[in-house]
């Protein structure tokens, strides 16, 4: 049925949920700032989920999870990303490249469980670093709607003040809520800002004093967060911390090697380095298969998580969620097959 | 005919067709979601267009209009989007509405069943007598090869039955009927399969003769002639181009024992030879879903079936570099030479039975003597 809508508008639909950029700011020197206006399917959002977005490259559909980073309150329903532009990444530059207002996308429903408990806590600590700033950010506007009056500080860590997205509203916040207090950590830059270099355990104590009483949210780099987890595992607080990892860790495969554990739903072997059409055999398992030689498609299933190499032509596929065809496709390493 | 190649030579020419699929591989990009997309815009139009005007059905030009469009948009659903869609052309793209394996199409024949009768049986044993049954579907003889008995004196009859009902012909495939007769499968296997072709076939007759018709009101009758015409137009069609791709004169077929342990250059070249080509312009290409193009379709069944054209006078070369014959023609000469074959074979044949002669002869090469 969308697809005969579609010849009307694209924005018309049954089923899909899609959404159309309505809005592009460059707000950074590698960010786009976003406004999408998603079609009637969407449910809203809780502040710190994410949603999966979907745009076609050179024919393609890819998708990526991003952040809203706006109040979950928003009176006009409609979205806001920040999304910067990573050097390795082809969606995140495509569209730092190409969003203009117009433009429609594919859209999910928000999931994950990076949000905030009602009642909210008291106080609250909000710590991001570089383009994680998106779900806190969400969190801090989502607040400040509710009229929040608990103590709140948000501490970022960016490269430089010119790094911050959203920097001259940050100190709208700070300045016109009392209860707000704005922490800029820089890394790369000595003056301004309130902290300087990496972090460490004495920037919680400056900035939020009563952390250990306090509730936690974070997102940033692995290195950030790695470093403030064990920091509090430390102090035994492990339970006040929560957080969300938006960057998935890239796997380069060496040469022919077969590495890791080889998922087929619940039943886990180690890999062998054959395809998984053999591997799931040899697991006991049953799947359904044909020509056994890459032509006819029975045997596709959906790779939920790792990589995998097509054994005729050599080529990758790192992609969660996409279709292989079993009979062709050996893991490289660690993967999750949904049979 | 009988071409005689070294191990090393069918090595080779494997070799050669991979990297063929390689380049297209590598290019697919934007050009190929753009058509396709175009393609399908089309027959929306055409359908929603036909429909439309089928609302004045009573009206000989609005009914002559309606069921022309109709008709085009049955072809282009069932050829260049259906067929080729679930054959996972359009798989690379990851585009929900365009996987194979959730696909579904506008005929009598459940999408499920199709890709199992059709991509894996026929396209993996391609030709192969007794294991293809798509060589006379199992009601035809279409082979010397084929035990003649009388029942084959009809022929010519069953063809054209099969032609005029080809969605329900290719609806009751997957249920290998003549194994039933002759008792190598069970009643009780089929019982899901029949079931999936109720529901289709229920769904089908639903739409095209009780609700499109009822929506026309006074004019029930002339929408449900239009409509069982354009099945009808499309059933012609799509039975025409399907039985030149495999059986003009020339086509080879295969035996069991010759195609055991076959490496990849010799299921390449089955391929090749199992099929035949229909020459034409743009628009009979894209009409036939491009299976005018059947040999480098049967060599690729999951590239995108519009560079089948370009990568056609590659194929050819190669073809006459091994000395491989590529079997191509004007659609009335192979259309043709179909139903010559259909009427000669209703008759047993002259010399008594006949395997299939050899396509291939391999003969050991220096790998072997080393």
């Amino acid at each position: 049925m969308d697809r005969y809508l579609e010849l009307i508008n694209p924005m018309l639909t049954v089923r899909e949920l899609r959404a159309e950029v309505t809005r592009v700011e460059r707000s950074t020197a590698d960010s786009v700032t976003l406004t999408l206006r998603p079609t009637r399917q969407w449910r809203g959002f809780q502040a710190g989920q994410y949603v999966e977005l979907s745009v076609d490259i050179d024919g393609v559909r890819r998708s990526r999870c991003f952040s809203p980073c706006c109040s979950q309150h928003r009176a006009d329903g409609r979205i806001e990303l920040t999304v910067k532009a990573h050097p390795e990444g082809l969606v995140s530059q495509w569209l730092y490249a190409n969003a203009a207002p117009g433009l429609v996308v594919g859209l999910s429903q928000a999931g994950g469980n990076f949000h905030l408990p009602t009642p909210r806590p008291e106080r609250i600590l909000l710590i991001s670093g570089g383009s994680g700033i998106t779900p806190v950010l969400s969190m801090l506007r989502t607040l400040v709607d509710e009229g929040y009056r608990g103590e709140l500080v948000f501490l970022h860590y960016s490269f430089t003040e010119a790094d911050v997205a959203h920097l001259a509203e940050l100190r709208d916040l700070a300045a016109t809520h009392g209860n707000v207090r704005l922490v800029l950590a820089y890394t790369r830059q000595t003056e301004g800002g309130d902290l300087h270099g990496l972090f460490e355990e004495t920037h919680l104590a400056d900035s939020a004093p009563w952390y250990a009483e306090a509730q936690t949210y974070l997102c940033g780099p692995p290195g950030l967060m790695a470093t403030i987890r064990a920091h509090y595992a430390a102090k035994g607080i492990e339970d006040a911390l929560h957080t969300e990892e938006f960057t998935l860790p890239v796997f380069t495969p060496a040469d022919g090697d077969a590495t890791g554990q080889v998922r087929f739903g619940d039943t886990v072997v180690e890999n062998s380095g054959a395809t998984l059409l053999e591997q799931a055999e040899a697991a006991g398992l049953t799947p359904e298969y044909g020509c056994r030689m890459g032509i006819c498609f029975t045997c596709t299933k959906v790779k939920t998580s790792g990589c995998t190499r097509n054994v005729r032509t050599g080529d990758l596929n790192r992609d969660p969620d996409t279709e292989v065809q079993l009979c062709i496709s050996a893991p490289v390493g660690d993967v999750a097959i949904d049979i | 005919m009988t071409v005689t190649l070294t191990e090393e030579q069918i090595d080779e020419l494997g070799r050669e067709l991979d990297a063929i699929r390689q380049r297209v591989v590598e290019d697919l990009g934007e050009d190929d979601r753009r058509y396709i997309y175009n393609v399908i815009k089309a027959q929306r139009a055409f359908e929603a267009g036909g429909r439309a005007s089928l609302m004045l059905s009573a009206l000989p030009p609005f009914w002559l209009l309606g069921t022309a469009a109709l008709s085009l948009s049955k072809i282009l659903d069932n050829m260049e989007i259906g067929h080729n869609v679930m054959h996972g052309q359009y798989d690379w793209m990851r585009d929900p509405a365009l996987a194979s394996k959730k696909f579904e199409w506008d005929t009598a024949c459940p999408a499920d069943q199709w890709r199992h009768s059709h991509n894996y049986m026929h396209h993996t044993y391609t030709n192969i007598v007794d294991k293809d049954r798509d060589i006379g579907y199992g009601i035809l003889r279409m082979d010397p090869s084929q035990k003649w008995n009388p029942y084959y004196l009809g022929n010519p009859v069953w063809a054209f039955l099969l032609m005029t009902l080809f969605e329900y012909g290719v609806a009751l495939h997957d249920l290998e009927t003549e194994n039933i007769i002759s008792g190598k499968r069970k009643m009780s296997e089929n019982r899901d399969l029949l079931r999936g072709i109720r529901r289709k076939v229920g769904r089908q007759v639903l739409k095209d003769y009780v609700l499109f018709p009822l929506l026309t009101g006074p004019q029930f009758v002339s929408t449900l002639t239009a409509n069982a015409t354009a099945n009808l137009v499309r059933n012609l069609w799509a039975y025409s181009i399907i039985f030149c791709g495999h059986f003009p004169t020339g086509v080879a077929t295969f035996t069991e024992e010759e195609t055991e342990n076959e490496s990849r250059g010799q299921w390449y070249i089955r391929q090749m030879m199992g099929s035949a080509n229909i020459t034409g312009g743009n628009l009979f290409h894209i009409m036939s879903g491009n299976l005018s193009h059947q040999i480098e379709h049967h060599l690729f069944p999951d590239l995108p079936a519009r560079r089948y054209r370009e990568i056609a006078p590659d194929v050819r070369a190669l073809c006459e570099k091994y000395g491989l014959p590529y079997n191509t023609g004007r659609f009335s000469k192979q259309i043709g030479s179909t139903w010559a074959k259909i009427f000669k074979l209703a008759l047993p044949n002259r010399g008594g039975d006949t395997a299939p002669t050899p396509a291939v002869t391999v003969v050991p090469g220096l790998r072997d003597a080393a």
